[in-house]
């Protein structure tokens, strides 16, 4: 569905991206975790052409898009919601018209219509009650789920998350995984997931792969990844106490 | 696409490439603002259209009603001080009744397009750029490119209708505004009767004056979006690019609104 071929980035003198290859395929979640700074919010924009490729070549299905341009590009983006990291949405545009505003711009959908699916993507990311609040009245965690609201008002086919729980309590960030696995398995939406949360990670994805330092060191499933002999994966896995049976293994003052 | 990515320039060999860097990139910034402009330009279609309407209404409220008072305080001194000064000068030949004369034509052919266009430029105009700075900072710019809505039509086009509906009609209410200030300061210090300085005022001003000041404040309301709305797009850095993107918006639109007063009052006053 979204394939990579050498991509490579320079911001300046610094390569951000170097000779990326890896493919996303159909109906997936594959998700990219790394450490901060190393290039995951870069790739995800490359997908959507944000961001162009100084070498190497971007393919959304058959079609080109790191070189592609006016309509031709305006019907690929169709294809896609994104979820940004900071969220960003209009400040003096309230909840319900952020969410909205795709609906409205972009389809011939009736008032009803449009107030009754914006309804139910706020329910599915769960928010409720906070139709006419501005964005600047809502915490970091609720602007996230409204962001994720709009990324799917459309129902796309392809979803890119940047970390979509980050800054969310446990039992929300649950919520928004279970939400990314259902629109999996009953829309067959594929996703592309940036997270530092290893956990979600673990749950949602059919691939994971592990960005450092412009590279992609290792692109395996789940139960894979987590048996990786990979020392920088092993490190990750580490600080997040995670250990070959992807379980807790407290090994702190407190069993001592 | 008006997201644009990070730019990195190897620093210039010497002076001349630093110069010739300046040019070219300053010719290629007035290429992408008048690129900008052309786009929402044909995008006014949309200006009446059901979901521009409120946006519109908005921006005219912003531009205009907001902008009434200062306007009003600087036409009015304008047109006193015109008075004032010139009065004081044509006494000695015992022609101060010709202030109506003076504080008219000079209200209508410079003060007046010059002193709103000013104004605009340092309120509305600094507005834009700050607003549009944040939302590119934010990647709320790049957001909408993301659902393929173009930020120009849904965020230029209203505010450049506004600034051509609001120019042109506050340039008239600062010169009508202006006489009257000059009609105040006639009759309280220079023994002027109303009368007789509208009478003077109204015989010798001619309707090419008006015309070509409220072309010149047209002209203005139309570079000042473009330039601010320009500059706030090409945001880089968070909220110190913020500050200097509305900074510059002003500076530019200054000079801009001084140079191009002058080729148009050239043009038509040989
Ligand atoms: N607009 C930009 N200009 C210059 N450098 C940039 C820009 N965007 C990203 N970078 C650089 O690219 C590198 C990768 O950034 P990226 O945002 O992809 O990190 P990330 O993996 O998403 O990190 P995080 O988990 O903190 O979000 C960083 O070192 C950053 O400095
Ligand atoms: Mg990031």
């Amino acid at each position: 569905m979204i394939r990579f071929e050498h991509v490579s980035k320079y911001f300046g003198e610094r390569k951000v991206l170097d000779a990326v290859n890896f493919k996303v395929e159909r109906g997936e979640t594959f998700v990219i975790v790394g450490f901060s700074g190393a290039g995951k919010s870069v790739t995800l924009k490359h997908m959507i052409r944000l961001l162009t490729p100084d070498t190497g070549k971007i393919y959304v299905g058959n079609d080109l898009i790191s070189t592609s341009t006016g309509a031709d590009l305006v019907r690929l983006r169709e294809k896609f919601g994104l979820l940004f990291q900071g969220a960003a949405l209009l400040e003096w545009m309230s909840v319900f018209d952020n969410v909205a505003l795709p609906l409205r711009e972009k389809t011939n959908m009736s008032d009803a219509e449009i107030e009754k699916r914006v309804e139910e993507k706020l329910r599915q990311v769960n928010l409720t009650g906070v139709h006419d609040a501005m964005p600047s009245e809502l915490s970091g965690g609720m602007r996230k789920r409204v962001g994720l609201a709009r990324a799917i008002v459309m129902n796309p086919e392809i979803i890119l998350y940047d970390e979509p729980t980050s800054g969310l309590d446990p039992v929300t960030s649950r919520a928004i995984d279970q939400l990314i696995d259902r629109m999996r398995l009953e829309l067959k939406v594929t996703s592309v997931v940036v997270t530092h949360d290893l956990f979600s990670a673990l749950a949602i994805g059919t691939r994971i792969a592990m960005i450092y330092d412009g590279r992609i060191l290792e692109i395996s499933r789940p139960t894979d990844f987590i048996r990786s002999q990979n020392e920088i994966v092993k490190r990750f896995l580490d600080a997040q106490y995670i250990t070959k049976k992807g379980a807790w293994e407290r090994t702190d003052h407190e069993t001592q | 696409m008006i997201t644009r990515e990070p730019e990195f320039l190897p620093p210039p060999i010497n002076m001349r490439g630093r110069l010739g860097r300046a040019v070219l990139l300053n010719c290629r910034n007035a290429g992408r603002a008048l690129l900008i402009l052309l786009e929402a330009m044909t995008s006014l279609r949309f200006v009446l259209s059901k979901r521009s309407r409120p946006v519109v209404l908005q921006q005219l409220y912003v531009t205009g009603i907001k902008s009434l008072g200062v306007i009003s305080v600087v036409a009015m001194f304008t047109g006193m001080i015109l008075a004032l000064q010139m009065g004081l000068e044509l006494r000695k030949y015992g022609q101060e009744v010709n202030i109506g004369l003076a504080v008219m034509v000079s209200m209508l052919r410079e003060m007046g397009p010059f002193m709103t266009a000013l104004i605009l430029a340092a309120s509305v105009g600094s507005a834009m750029a700050a607003e549009l700075g944040t939302m590119t900072v934010s990647e709320e710019i790049a957001a909408l490119e993301v659902m393929s809505i173009s930020p120009v039509r849904f965020l230029v086009m209203p505010r450049l209708a506004a600034m051509m509906i609001m120019t042109p009609l506050l340039t008239f209410y600062a010169c009508m505004l202006g006489v009257v200030g000059g009609a105040i300061v006639g009759a309280t210090q220079l023994g002027v009767s109303v009368p007789a300085y509208l009478d003077n005022a109204t015989r010798w001003a001619e309707n090419k004056d008006l015309y070509v000041g409220l072309l010149k404040s047209f002209v203005f309301g139309i570079m000042i979006t473009t330039i601010c709305c320009y500059q706030g797009f090409a945001t880089t850095e968070g909220a110190v690019g913020v500050g200097r993107a509305t900074r510059r918006s002003v500076v530019v639109s200054f000079l801009s609104i001084l140079v191009v007063g002058y080729i148009i009052t050239r043009l038509f006053y040989q």
